[in-house]
């Protein structure tokens, strides 16, 4: 194993996170920070709880979610498209690492990233409402989870894109879409029924019902279901990234 | 000596359809300087992105110091540094990271000793902390140099280290070049100035749509193909060359007014000294006198128009 390049990878990739610390840090807590006083505070004073849970509180597993999946993708997909827009990949393909040890660092590095920016919000979301977390570890386990398997998905996205354009395509028109469908913002529960079964084909719906039952001890549906998918989706893009190294897809001719 | 590369009926067509590279069989000997000479769009640069690992081949193998690189890619990769052509950096880095970051990446340990070395090597010292981008052309030849050279290889791939670089540069490469062969690394290098080969390499290969065309060892290669010329500048220009001076292989020139004696420089006479005696005898002056000989540059040219006309 090829521990020293695992790590100048991730090294690498961690580094560029600190160059850009204002774009990586400070701007999804600044957004946090809108939609809770906009969500949590002028609109949420005047809802209803939801299931027991004020709305402001509500919101606070959808929302780091959110900053989760969008971040995971992009830290993953720029981190491996830039190499080979710039050409600096050449470096990356004839050096002594495996598939799975560039996958380690790539998206290791990724999912830490946005693990330290959801724990950062989830921070910043307790300055302005009481946090209660029922199941401490299994919240730890869902932001790990759900950070490696959009790290892997961006990893994939990255190596499918050859333009600028297809890199903000799919977290712009594809993942926020179906975060905000997705219960990011309230119960599927509160839909009309045929609109309740639509969701339950959105990934994220498990994704955010899952997190939030770690948070509130109840979800949209049952959390072994949300961990099950949740699992399936992470070995689904595995699955994915053995192919694209196989077969050498966009990586090499 | 046994060799350190043996590539083995390589061949490589992409999928546009395009065959870059016609069953390549080619040796590199431990701890020679090989130049590969071509065209653009021989294939020389292929040939090198295979034997690195970055392109696959469509038939053949390459064994790179005891291994497949592909199916023992790690080991091989671990032997073999590659200066690419293009100048790709990452713009942002500074120069001290990027070549720890190549060091790491090639599953070496830190070594600030070996890193310091390279970089006073390669006059880049003081630039260390300095990003990428701001550096110029030559600078960033430098850095990737640096970043090839990080993890200690064996064999080092130079494709067209000298492009587009000055000429103060272009001699701080080849005394670099001779400090690691020296050491005992191995180098293939590909370019396009043929005084570059000539200056350094001891084996020549040409590479010419594909196909490797010609592989010699550098002096052998002069002595087979170099050919000299004398060149006679007449008092009296001439239309023909007269018959009596049929038995020598002559050339008229410059619209007449140069004689031009071609011969071979292994052969055991000249006929130099019989074809000025008759001259004389026949009385036609000359009035300068000069001697040149074939350069690798002639020969490549004579190879690759051969090549053309086949």
């Amino acid at each position: 194993m090829n521990g020293h390049g695992i790590l100048a990878i991730y090294r690498f990739e961690m580094a560029r996170a600190l160059r850009t610390l204002w774009q990586s840090l400070v701007a999804p807590v600044l957004t946090t920070s809108l939609y809770f006083i906009v969500f949590g505070g002028a609109i949420g004073s005047r809802m209803q709880q939801v299931g027991g849970v004020d709305y402001g509180a509500f919101i606070v597993p959808g929302l780091i979610m959110l900053t989760l999946l969008t971040q995971s993708i992009s830290n993953a997909s720029i981190g491996i498209y830039f190499p080979k827009f710039t050409g600096t990949i050449y470096e990356l393909l004839s050096a002594p690492v495996s598939a799975w040890e560039i996958v380690v660092g790539y998206v290791g590095a990724a999912a830490t990233k946005s693990v330290v920016l959801g724990l950062i919000i989830l921070a910043t979301a307790a300055c302005f409402m009481p946090i209660h977390i029922a199941h401490p570890g299994a919240m730890v386990a869902f932001l790990l989870l759900t950070a490696i398997t959009f790290s892997l998905f961006g990893f994939i996205l990255g190596v499918w894109a050859d333009g600028f354009e297809k890199l903000s395509f799919v977290p712009m028109l594809v993942v926020t879409p179906l975060t905000f469908l997705g219960g990011a913002f309230y119960s599927i529960d509160m839909l009309p029924p045929f609109w309740r079964s639509v969701s339950l084909f959105n990934p994220v719906v498990y994704l955010i019902s899952g997190f939030r039952w770690s948070f509130y001890g109840q979800g949209d549906v049952a959390v072994g279901i949300s961990l099950a998918l949740t699992l399936v989706f992470m070995l689904g893009c595995l699955a994915a990234i053995v192919w694209i190294f196989r077969t050498g897809y966009r990586l090499k001719a | 000596m046994s060799p350190v590369i043996t590539v083995s009926g390589v061949s490589k067509t992409y999928k546009s359809g395009h065959t870059a590279l016609h069953s390549v069989d080619l040796e590199i000997a431990r701890g020679e300087i090989f130049a590969l000479l071509g065209p653009n769009g021989a294939g020389k640069t292929t040939l090198i992105s295979i034997i690195c690992g970055i392109v696959n081949p469509t038939t053949g193998t390459v064994i790179a110091d005891g291994h497949d690189v592909v199916r023992d890619a790690k080991a091989a990769r671990r032997k073999i540094g590659l200066v690419p052509q293009e100048l790709s950096t990452d713009s942002f880095e500074t120069v001290y990271a990027t070549v720890r970051f190549s060091r790491g990446l090639f599953g070496r340990p830190p070594n600030p000793a070996h890193i310091e070395k390279v970089l006073r090597d390669l006059s880049l010292w003081d630039k260390r902390d300095s990003k990428i981008m701001t550096l110029s052309g030559g600078m960033k030849r430098r850095v990737l140099i640096a970043k090839a050279l990080a993890h200690e290889p064996d064999i080092l791939f130079l494709d067209e280290p000298t492009a587009g670089v000055d000429v103060t540069l272009r001699r701080d490469m080849w005394d670099l070049v001779s400090g690691l062969r020296a050491n005992g690394v191995t180098i293939i290098l590909t370019t396009h100035y043929i005084e570059e080969a000539e200056e350094m390499a001891d084996r020549v290969g040409v590479i010419d749509k594909g196909r490797l065309i010609l592989v010699e060892d550098k002096a052998a290669l002069m002595a087979k193909l170099g050919k000299r010329r004398l060149v006679l500048t007449l008092q009296e220009p001439m239309t023909t060359v007269p018959a009596a001076l049929g038995e020598w292989d002559l050339t008229l020139e410059d619209g007449g007014h140069q004689l031009v004696l071609t011969f071979d420089t292994k052969a055991d006479h000249t006929g130099i000294p019989s074809l000025l005696r008759r001259m004389g005898d026949l009385d036609i002056p000359v009035t300068d006198m000069d001697m040149t000989r074939s350069t690798l540059e002639d020969i490549f040219v004579g190879l690759v128009s051969q090549g053309e006309a086949a």
